[in-house]
């Protein structure tokens, strides 16, 4: 047996060199999520991404968007956000979720990053995943894992971003372990007058403080 | 189908907490409410790490530093490698390793770093690679330098480098950062204290003559161990 590796923050200059183009375009072949303007004159080596096929995506194109504030109201502009995500049928990219009977999109991978601006606002697009099965036999309303690291951060935090008009979120048996009055911490809201941009904003205290995951 | 088999959970006496008040910019970045447990579903337990994602994410991997420009960079060149291993000691194959550190003078190329030192123009300070089958990875780079930093007054960060893991599942992403053996500067650096005192000896590295390369570079020895699991999950 070995001891855990400790975690230890990222410092603030960790994200800007773990962007590629397209890390915040899960579903389309824009360079969103590069950052070219945080490295020095001489030094941009974010990798283009190519032709990864990624515009034949299956599934309904969303977008997700937010800002996210420290324990005293204040935006932070430097900090970096992880999802990762089913496809739209409901199956993750990866080996250990072998169902044979919902297909795998051999354009989707269903991980993304994507850095905080000036405001303290992201910005992602990508598909709105399927359902993924639960505990027992229970299956789990559509979402997206979200992890949240930066400077000051000593570890990750860890979240969940579900969807204001999934219809089974009362049924989701992760949300069912949250305390009913902190649930909406963790759906995201779709913005008026857009057909699929929602709005998931995330507090680190206060009255809305964002539920995060011991996981 | 069957629920996963889960992850070991974080081991608490061996992370930093969320908040660490000696490391000033942690204070108002710790959450206030407890944090809520679940149980690791299939969110949990996969993660990017299929057979050539990286590749296809992010381009070829580049595991030498000295050589990503026109010349070679300033510096003491050196050889930093090991395995990633999980708790119980087997390999964790097809894991990205990304790399991010300053230049020897201490200069990250990060628009935002103002310390009074030199950018070098053959020295970006960003690496990838992905461990192979027995979890081995080596990279190629120049130590960096100690930097100052705003924690208090007259803080300097020892030398180190940013490591961060990602593949085999979303529970067990890691960011550390290494340090280097007999560096003066780590028992008076904030971010390391951070670490229980019994489990900060897992984050420097082990000087290491037998993987030098004669007339050419000194290496270091740095194992990271990623949260295992109790059983091994069926696979296709």
């Amino acid at each position: 047996m070995s001891g855990q590796t400790p975690w230890q923050t990222t410092g603030p200059f960790f994200h800007f060199g773990v962007l590629w183009k397209g890390a915040a375009d899960l579903a389309g072949d824009s360079d969103l999520g590069a950052r070219p303007d945080l490295t020095a004159p001489g030094h941009d080596q974010t990798i283009s991404h190519g032709s990864s096929g990624r515009e034949r995506v299956a599934g309904e194109r969303i977008e997700l968007t937010g800002r996210v504030f420290d324990n005293t109201g204040a935006p932070i502009m430097d900090a970096l956000i992880e999802t990762w995500q089913a496809n739209a049928a409901g199956r993750y990219a990866h080996p250990e979720d072998n169902r044979a009977d919902v297909a795998l999109d051999p354009h989707f991978v269903g991980f993304g990053r994507t850095a905080l601006d000036k405001n303290g606002a992201f910005r992602l697009r990508t598909i709105r995943p399927g359902r993924v099965p639960g505990p027992g036999n229970s299956l789990q309303a559509p979402h997206i894992a979200l992890g949240l690291m930066g400077p000051g951060f000593l570890k990750r935090l860890s979240t969940r971003v579900y969807f204001s008009d999934a219809r089974d979120n009362d049924e989701d048996p992760i949300l069912a372990l949250v305390p009913e009055a902190r649930r909406s911490t963790l759906i995201a809201t779709k913005e008026p007058g857009t057909s699929a941009t929602y709005r998931f904003d995330i507090y680190l205290g206060g009255g809305r403080e964002t539920v995060f995951f011991d996981i | 189908m069957a629920d996963p088999v889960p992850y070991a959970r974080e081991d608490k006496a061996a992370q930093p907490p969320p908040r660490f008040d000696e490391f000033k910019a942690s204070i108002v970045r710790g959450p206030q409410q407890p944090l809520v447990k679940i149980p690791h579903t299939l969110t949990e337990v996969t993660g990017p790490s299929g057979e050539g994602v990286w590749d296809k994410l992010m381009g070829p991997p580049a595991s030498d530093l000295t050589r990503r420009h026109k010349g070679e960079p300033l510096g003491e060149r050196i050889i930093v490698s090991g395995r990633v291993l999980d708790e119980n000691d087997r390999p964790v194959p097809n894991t990205v390793i990304e790399l991010l550190q300053a230049n020897a003078a201490g200069r990250y190329v990060h628009e935002y770093d103002q310390h009074d030192a030199p950018l070098d123009p053959n020295f970006t300070g960003l690496g990838r690679t992905v461990t192979d089958a027995e979890g081995n990875y080596r990279f190629v780079t120049i130590r960096p330098g100690a930097y100052p930093w705003y924690n208090a007054r007259n803080a300097w960060r020892p030398s180190h480098i940013h490591f961060s893991l990602l593949g085999p599942a979303f529970a067990n992403r890691l960011i550390t950062q290494m340090y280097f053996p007999g560096d003066p500067l780590f028992p008076l650096d904030a971010i390391a204290n951070a670490v229980p005192q019994h489990a900060r000896d897992r984050i420097v590295a082990r000087f290491d003559m037998a993987t030098a390369e004669p007339f050419w570079a000194l290496a270091y020895r740095f194992d990271f161990v990623l949260r295992g699991r109790n059983a091994t999950p069926m696979e296709n």
